[in-house]
């Protein structure tokens, strides 16, 4: 009796045993619907083996429905999440807060490329770890250019670009030179259109925070965008973002599409008609140092007060690793591994070989995000400016310029009304007294 | 006596109910003024806080009371009179479409013919399709200026296809909004046709009454009034009509109040300024409602 007793007893302390060893942290990641983040959702096995105790759960989101939910969490406590994918805009202002917590098992976070590095850093600590970075660069038709028997330099003028666009649109055959993008939203053209006004000596603020729309260098990155879209673009390019303009591109369309580093792996890829055709340059500048492309890393970031922060700590750990993009290359090949944020990743032979290798990570060096502008400005942030009423601002001024697109306004009504928009939220948010 | 006793029992009895509907209506309705009189927002309620009004932050928020700026803002951006007239046109011209069209069906699906059971059903469909469907599938089925159905059929005459949304938004949420509503007022109409006395029917048919002053005596005065409530109830929801501009992404040009006030708290992530958004919302709305039951609430008192 008393034998079955103690047996029992034993029975009893190895169960108890057992549920404390499988006891699950269960992770609750948000996420973007980007192709390089839904890839990883099929990998977690890799980190899960090693980690039995630690279940995954995945809140996929399209950007702008992502970026509502993680915002609004975030700054009501809600702690509905344990990791967040969140991007350069978010991280110093969200940082500065104290709203993240400060990561502590990055691989190698020395072999994090700068430029990058250097925009989720905040008070010295990094605060997001890359899971893939990105600039923006010109992608053309090498055919369409021969036939137009012409030559794209690696490092073109805006210039460079007009002319190649107007010899190679051809709108019988429904081939247009240039595509850009129109659809209205700070991350849609807003984010183009202020890259683009860097390189043509354009800032959104002087050193006061004086909305500077009314500025002859806005004007002419307005009218440059407008003649250029009016004369070789596509019809509708108003309500074209970056997925619009992917698949035009990807069905021939486009001669040229100035757009993020990342989509070379589409327009390279199995979905393309024109894959192997594809040449890459520089994004455009008018010789005033700065070029026309921006910078932006998806990160992922451990909100702060998390109750599960090592397993979260852990996850970001794997998932920004090395070792993680040896997984994606083994399993898919190098040209799918997450591009733009490790300096081994360049230097990797296997990698070079990756057709639009070297023009990413050039890309990417010649971005600023400290520094983007000629003029000097109060903000960081190369295709934004980092200060948290940027968002609803632009978002405002990018109705006025897809408007414009559209042809409903002149570019002088849209900058007059872009500056009434900033000089109005300026106000209202203290910035000018 | 008993009455007096019964009346504060049951007084007593349904308190309970009163109180929590009260509460439910109440609590979120004076949460948004309370809001509507903050410097509130959710991503950095410091700034403008410390700068505008040093040493007034009174919470764990940093919130700071705005008086009547939010209010000041909201009315004078030039997107409130935009989205103001888009509300309107909106309400307006589904409302005329659904009646009238609505009027028309309900007299054509009144008639027998064969099937008339299934079409009946048919027609009911596109009310029942959530609102955030519909407007994706009028968007990249329908009105895609590549390849939409509409430019499809644009293409096969000739014609160069129409970019609804770059072009003309509001017109292509009109015919969205529409779609769903007029089936909505067919089936009231349809409803009502269908409690015509057979006896006056028969009457103007021996009298010989031609058929438009047979609509026009007969059949109108009856449905004026499922038209009233055809009215009333639509344009408590057109007000409201949110899913379609988020969905096409027409926000910019064509859209309407709730759009603004959605636009002013999670994207500009303002909850002072959306919240008095919010509450001009429902004065406008108010207003409306004020002065649709004066021009044509008298045909409910019959």
């Amino acid at each position: 009796m008393k034998r079955v007793f103690t047996g029992v007893l034993g029975a009893m302390a190895l169960a108890a045993l057992a549920t404390t060893a499988l006891a699950e942290t269960k992770l609750t990641i948000a996420t973007v619907n980007n192709g390089d983040m839904i890839r990883m959702q099929g990998l977690t096995d890799d980190f899960t083996k090693a980690n039995p105790d630690i279940k995954l759960e995945w809140v996929t989101l399209e950007e702008n429905v992502l970026r509502e939910k993680v915002t609004t969490d975030i700054a009501a406590k809600g702690g509905q999440f344990d990791v967040l994918t969140i991007g350069t805009y978010e991280v110093p202002i969200w940082g500065k807060k104290g709203w993240l917590l400060p990561l502590t098992m990055v691989d190698d976070p020395a072999d994090l490329l700068p430029a990058i590095a250097g925009g989720l850093t905040v008070d010295g600590k990094l605060m997001a770890a890359p899971f893939y970075g990105e600039s923006s660069m010109v992608m053309y038709r090498k055919d369409l250019m021969d036939k137009a028997g012409m030559k794209m330099p690696d490092a073109p003028t805006w210039k460079d670009i007009r002319e190649a666009a107007d010899k190679m649109t051809d709108k019988a055959n429904e081939v247009y030179g240039v595509c850009l993008r129109g659809k209205a939203g700070w991350g849609e053209n807003m984010a183009f259109l202020t890259a683009m006004s860097n390189s043509f000596g354009a800032r959104w603020f002087d050193e006061n925070w004086k909305p500077q729309f009314d500025q002859p260098e806005w004007k002419d990155t307005l009218n440059f965008y407008l003649d250029l879209m009016k004369a070789d673009g596509p019809p509708g390019a108003s309500s074209n973002g970056f997925n619009e303009n992917l698949a035009l591109f990807n069905a021939g369309k486009c001669g040229m599409w100035i757009d993020a580093t990342v989509a070379a792996s589409f327009v390279t890829g199995k979905d393309s008609k024109v894959a192997d055709k594809v040449g890459f340059a520089l994004a455009p500048d008018n010789g005033l140092g700065k070029r026309g492309n921006w910078l932006w890393a998806w990160s992922l970031a451990i909100p702060a007060g998390s109750q599960k922060e090592e397993a979260a700590q852990k996850f970001v750990g794997w998932a920004t690793s090395k070792h993680y993009t040896e997984l994606v290359a083994s399993k898919e090949g190098w040209a799918n591994v997450p591009p733009g944020t490790r300096t081994s990743l360049y230097a990797n032979p296997e990698y070079a070989k990756v057709p639009f290798a070297k023009m990413t990570l050039d890309s990417i060096n010649a971005a600023d995000p400290s520094k983007p502008t000629v003029k000097p400005v109060p903000y960081v942030g190369v295709q934004f400016v980092a200060i948290p009423e940027f968002a609803g601002l632009a978002t405002t001024t990018g109705q006025i310029f897809s408007a414009a697109l559209a042809g409903d306004k002149t570019a002088d009504q849209a900058l007059a009304e872009a500056q009434d928009a900033a000089t109005r939220e300026m106000t209202k948010s203290g910035y000018i007294k | 006596m008993a009455t007096q006793q019964t009346r504060a029992l049951g007084r007593l009895a349904v308190a309970p109910s009163v109180i929590a509907l009260f509460m439910w209506m109440i609590v979120p309705l004076a949460m948004t003024i309370y809001f509507s009189f903050l410097r509130y927002s959710l991503l950095d309620p410091n700034y403008a806080c410390s700068v505008l009004h040093p040493g007034q932050l009174f919470d764990e928020a940093n919130r700071c009371l705005a008086g009547f700026s939010n209010y000041k803002y909201f009315l004078t951006d030039p997107a409130f009179f935009r989205a103001m007239g888009n509300s309107l046109k909106l309400v307006g011209w589904v409302l005329a479409i659904s009646v009238v069209g609505g009027t028309l069906l309900a007299l054509l699906l009144d008639q027998a013919f064969y099937g008339r059971g299934i079409v009946r059903i048919m027609m009911i469909a596109p009310f029942l399709v959530m609102p955030t469907v519909s407007a994706l599938v009028w968007k990249n089925m329908m009105m895609n200026p590549v390849s939409g159905f509409l430019a499809y059929l644009f293409k096969l005459v000739g014609l160069q296809p129409i970019d609804w949304f770059a072009h003309y938004p509001l017109t292509a949420i009109v015919i969205m909004v529409a779609w769903q509503w007029v089936p909505f007022a067919t089936l009231i109409l349809l409803t009502s046709l269908q409690s015509l006395d057979e006896e006056q029917k028969e009457a103007a048919e021996m009298d010989g009454t031609p058929p438009l002053s047979y609509f026009w005596y007969i059949v109108l005065p009856h449905l004026l009034r499922p038209m009233t409530v055809v009215i009333l109830i639509e344009t408590i929801f057109l007000l409201n009509v949110f899913a379609e501009v988020y969905v096409t992404g027409t926000g910019g040009t064509a859209g309407n109040l709730p759009f603004l006030v959605y636009q002013y708290g999670l994207i500009a992530n303002d909850i002072g300024g959306a919240s008095a958004g919010g509450i001009i919302a429902v004065i406008l709305a108010n207003i409306v409602a004020f002065f649709l039951m004066r021009m044509i609430g008298k045909n409910l008192e019959a």
